[in-house]
């Protein structure tokens, strides 16, 4: 790949051919303030944040759709681009509801980021009272169409990251709004698959997870379902999971996931849980001691070592519980009766 | 998968063949889309309309169990229009002269009869695939799961061999793993015939290195697979079972089959998060930590051994399967189940399988490697056979083969074919995805797929409750009229306890994998 020098902000930055300049000055460690771009995503200029001064180029194009260039020289600081994000902010502020306290994407949301770095004076737009349109009808996650800023994540990370097209941006002025490609319907009754890229990719709190909770923590691991191994970070409260986020860095899924492994979590505390032993006693099950059920299956199965004795082992547990269970029908069992349901 | 998940978005050519790849692997449904964004052409074999099919290129639409005819046939085309890359085939193979000579059976006509696809598509469908390099093959249990499964995987091994789409990124043969661990289960010995790293347990050397290691003798006989379990325990030579993490009640073919197997034990343990139709059946049940409670590693399709941490506590007095696998061998006097944690048991894993030589829970915590890692400083393989394949002659052998129909068609009793597959929103028996509230808003009931021609004959709407009759036995749902299903095939998912699917499906086995046909059999679909 070929390299172009450019400053930014007085800073000479090095950078590969074909990347933009907001990808260079954020390789570079330099903000600027963007509400609709994203690595994984194309390109899309439509928030108009990203502003920039060029040289030698008119008016101030978007960063993000600027494709770095020898001995460009690129200023973010400047009070023309400091002007035109505070209308662009100020636009957008005017319609969007300001009780961020009770919102549960308060203190993740990019728009209150943004908000802080550009600064926001009072307002010079009367605030509009915009109609709220709740659809909660998918089950795991809820649009709330007065916290959406029209950025088109949503829409893009279904197009081309899901390869569906569930959504759809209509264009109407003020009333502008997400909607779905079968129209203006419950997301529920569209073809929508229910993965929550797009609520993971959602800067507001305009596409949220029923029942969102912060975590305390978050443990790297992978998804129970199927052989894909997804990369997975469960986001943990207590003693408790509260949500999933898929791993950008693993090479399985680079960061998606599908409905099960993103919202299939909440059997781990289903009361149906098994939490002790059971020993069928009179054709009925008593709960039992670990302590008592290990020593009555050792008694019961000391009398059926070799052929007589089979183990099943499974495709859902880790390599290491494989490994025991038929090094216990081989070495301790003394038979090589043991399968798991591979063929199924 | 002898290649890599990422590689997918590279390839020129994919073939997905009998695999619902947007449904049973969604990430790796992504992947295909990408691709096909990327400009690579897409085919399609599969005889139900799939959701690829949107995007495919061509889509092949055989009869359910045809697929070694379509095939071939498709080989045919490459052999007799010159298509195949002879280069590699001249320094990787072998038996091409046996192989060419078995495709005389199959004519695009005598194919086109077998299988119902235009010959024309066939044709077309083998000059996409050999003019499209790298190109890579996805398959699943739709090509598996029948009398002649390995048949089948010998057919698609021909044409990656016959294109030269054998051992370079983007290309591969690669067979898509349904359950989490399944590779894990397989690599790990948890199979009738070999120990860890299929190192075979008829084989001397093997087993005195495994005797020596473990300070025991070792039976040298092959075990019974599963479903031959399941008939010995019917017979009552297997008195006693002992089940981690399967539910065998529902996923065997002819369950009824096997739950009165089950009864048959004087002895049965079973091990699971819930309490299972199998479960119920037990003596002793265990309560078994879930995914999110233990660490160790899961090995995914690619074979990725990738690391599971614990997040929260067990439930209750649930444990570990391995440490209450330990603690059983302990009491009956085993030696060496004095585990402390799943990275000591992967120390003695890497210790006796040379595949997972290098791999180390240290290692891991920087990110997954992709056996065979034979040693510490070997990076892992993401593509296999890139100069030997795994033969005494290390060249890829060609398989002359056959058409052998499906063990059961249709017939005048049971006219239609049933064949089985998975939902989107549930997995395997639904014993996780079943307990998730908002899993089953998507789908909490059995639908019986069947084409509007053969509903229309049977005086069957959309909605109507059906029952689904095989030789086997009845299963009860709900009918769903789409063209989805082409005309003479129906389908049902295996998720739902209270429509059992595997009750009717048939027990025929293939003779060497030893799986059941579960995606053909013969039923009759009538009004409940
Ligand atoms: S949840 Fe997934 S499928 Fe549904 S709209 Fe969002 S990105 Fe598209
Ligand atoms: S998130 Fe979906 S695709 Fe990924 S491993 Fe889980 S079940 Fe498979």
């Amino acid at each position: 790949m070929q390299k172009v020098n450019l400053t930014i902000d007085g800073t000479l930055v090095e950078a590969t051919e074909g990347i933009t300049v907001l990808e260079a000055a954020r390789a570079e460690g330099i903000y600027i303030p963007t509400l609709c771009a994203d690595p994984d995503l194309e390109p899309y200029g439509g928030c108009r944040l990203c502003l920039v001064e060029i040289d030698k180029m008119e008016g101030l194009p978007a960063s993000c759709t600027t494709p770095v260039a020898e001995g460009m020289v690129v200023r973010t600081e400047t009070p023309g681009v400091q002007e035109a994000r505070q209308r662009t902010l100020e636009l957008l502020l005017t319609d969007h509801p300001d009780n961020c306290l009770v919102c549960s994407k308060n203190q993740h949301c990019d728009l209150q980021k943004v908000a802080a770095y550009v600064g926001i004076d009072q307002p010079r737009f009367k605030k509009l009272e915009r109609q709220t349109e709740i659809d909660s009808s998918n089950p795991f996650f809820v649009r709330d169409s007065s916290k959406c800023i029209l950025c088109g994540k949503c829409v893009r990370v279904c197009n081309e990251i899901q390869g569906l097209g569930a959504l759809e941006v209509m264009n109407n002025g003020l009333s502008s709004k997400i909607i779905t490609s079968a129209g203006d319907i419950p997301i529920l009754e569209s073809i929508c698959e229910s993965c929550g890229q797009c609520v993971a990719k959602c800067p507001t709190g305009a596409l949220m997870p029923k029942n969102y909770r912060w975590a305390s923590k978050e443990v790297s691991t992978v998804c129970p379902y199927c052989g894909v191994g997804c990369g997975t970070y469960l986001a943990v409260r207590g003693n408790e999971i509260v949500g999933v986020r898929g791993d950008p860095e693993n090479p399985a899924n680079k960061g998606s996931l599908c409905v099960k492994g993103q919202f299939g979590f909440e059997f781990v505390d289903h009361p149906d849980r098994l939490t002790s032993p059971l020993i069928r006693r009179n054709g009925r099950f008593v709960e039992a001691s670990f302590e008592e059920a290990l020593d009555l299956i050792a008694s019961k199965l000391n009398e059926y070592k070799g052929d007589q004795f089979a183990a099943v082992a499974s495709a859902r547990i880790t390599t290491e519980d494989n490994y025991v269970i038929q090094k216990l029908a081989r070495a301790v069992m003394a038979t090589n009766n043991i399968d798991h349901c591979a063929r199924l | 998968m002898t290649n890599t998940i990422g590689e997918i978005e590279n390839a020129a050519c994919i073939l997905s063949v009998g695999s619902n790849t947007t449904v049973t692997h969604p990430i790796v449904g992504l992947r295909v889309k990408k691709a096909a964004k990327n400009g690579a052409k897409v085919i399609v074999a599969n005889p139900r309309r799939i959701d690829l099919c949107r995007i495919a290129d061509i889509w092949l639409r055989q009869r359910p169990g045809t697929d070694v005819a379509l095939l071939m046939g498709m080989a045919r085309v490459m052999v007799d229009e010159g298509l195949a890359d002879s280069a590699f085939i001249e320094e990787r193979c072998e038996n091409l002269d046996a192989f060419k000579d078995s495709l005389k059976n199959f004519d695009l006509e005598t194919v086109e009869n077998i299988t119902g696809v235009p010959r024309n598509k066939v044709a077309e469908a083998a000059r996409m695939l050999a003019g499209n390099s790298p190109a890579s093959i996805l398959y699943c249990m739709g090509i598996t799961q029948h009398s002649h499964g390995t048949n089948n995987v010998m057919a698609l091994a021909n044409l990656a061999m016959l294109t030269g789409n054998v051992g370079k990124p983007s290309s591969g043969v690669n067979p898509l793993r349904g359950q989490n661990n399944v590779q894990g289960a397989c690599d790990m010995g948890a199979l009738p015939n070999v120990y860890p790293g299929y190192q075979k347990v008829d084989s001397p050397e093997v087993r005195e290195k495994f005797e020596a290691a473990w300070g025991c003798n070792l039976s040298a006989t092959p075990g019974l697979t599963l479903t031959e379990i399941l008939q010995a325990a019917h017979d009552k030579r297997i008195k006693a079972l002992y089940v981690v993490g399967e539910n065998p009640v529902l996923t065997e073919s002819d369950a009824s089959h096997a739950k009165e197997a089950l009864e048959a034990l004087e002895f049965l343990v079973v091990q699971d998060i819930f309490l299972t139709e199998t479960a119920l059946l037990a003596d002793v049940v265990l309560p078994a930590a879930s995914f999110a409670e233990k660490d160790g590693t899961f090995v995914n399709t690619e074979r990725r051994v990738q690391l599971v941490r614990k997040a929260i506590e067990p439930r209750g007095d649930a444990r570990p399967d391995w440490w209450i696998t330990c603690q059983i061998a302990r009491r009956l006097g085993g030696k060496g189940f004095d585990f402390d944690s799943p990275k000591e048991i992967m120390i003695e894993i890497s210790s006796l399988t040379p595949s997972y030589g290098g791999i180390t829970y240290d290692r891991l915590e920087a990110g997954g490697v992709q056996w065979p890692c034979p040693s510490q400083d070997h990076p892992g393989t993401p593509v296999l056979h890139t100069e030997r394949f795994s033969t005494p002659s290390g060249k890829g052998r060609f398989m002359p083969l056959e058409y052998k129909p499906s063990a059961e068609c249709p017939d005048e009793a049971y006219p239609l074919i049933l064949t089985t597959g998975r939902s989107l929103y549930h997995y395997h028996t639904r014993t996780m995805t079943g307990r998730v509230a908002g899993l089953n808003v998507f789908r909490d009931r059995e639908l019986v797929e069947i084409n509007p021609k053969d509903a229309a004959a049977l005086g069957i709407a959309d909605g109507d409750a059906v029952t689904v009759k095989s030789r086997r036995g009845a299963v009860k749902a709900e009918a769903k009229v789409t063209d989805d299903s082409p005309p003479g095939v129906t389908f049902m998912t295996f998720h739902f306890a209270d429509s059992p699917t595997n009750v009717v499906t048939s027990p025929a086995l293939d003779p060497v994998a030893k799986t059941p046909e579960l995606k053909v059999c013969a039923v009759r679909v009538e009004k409940a």
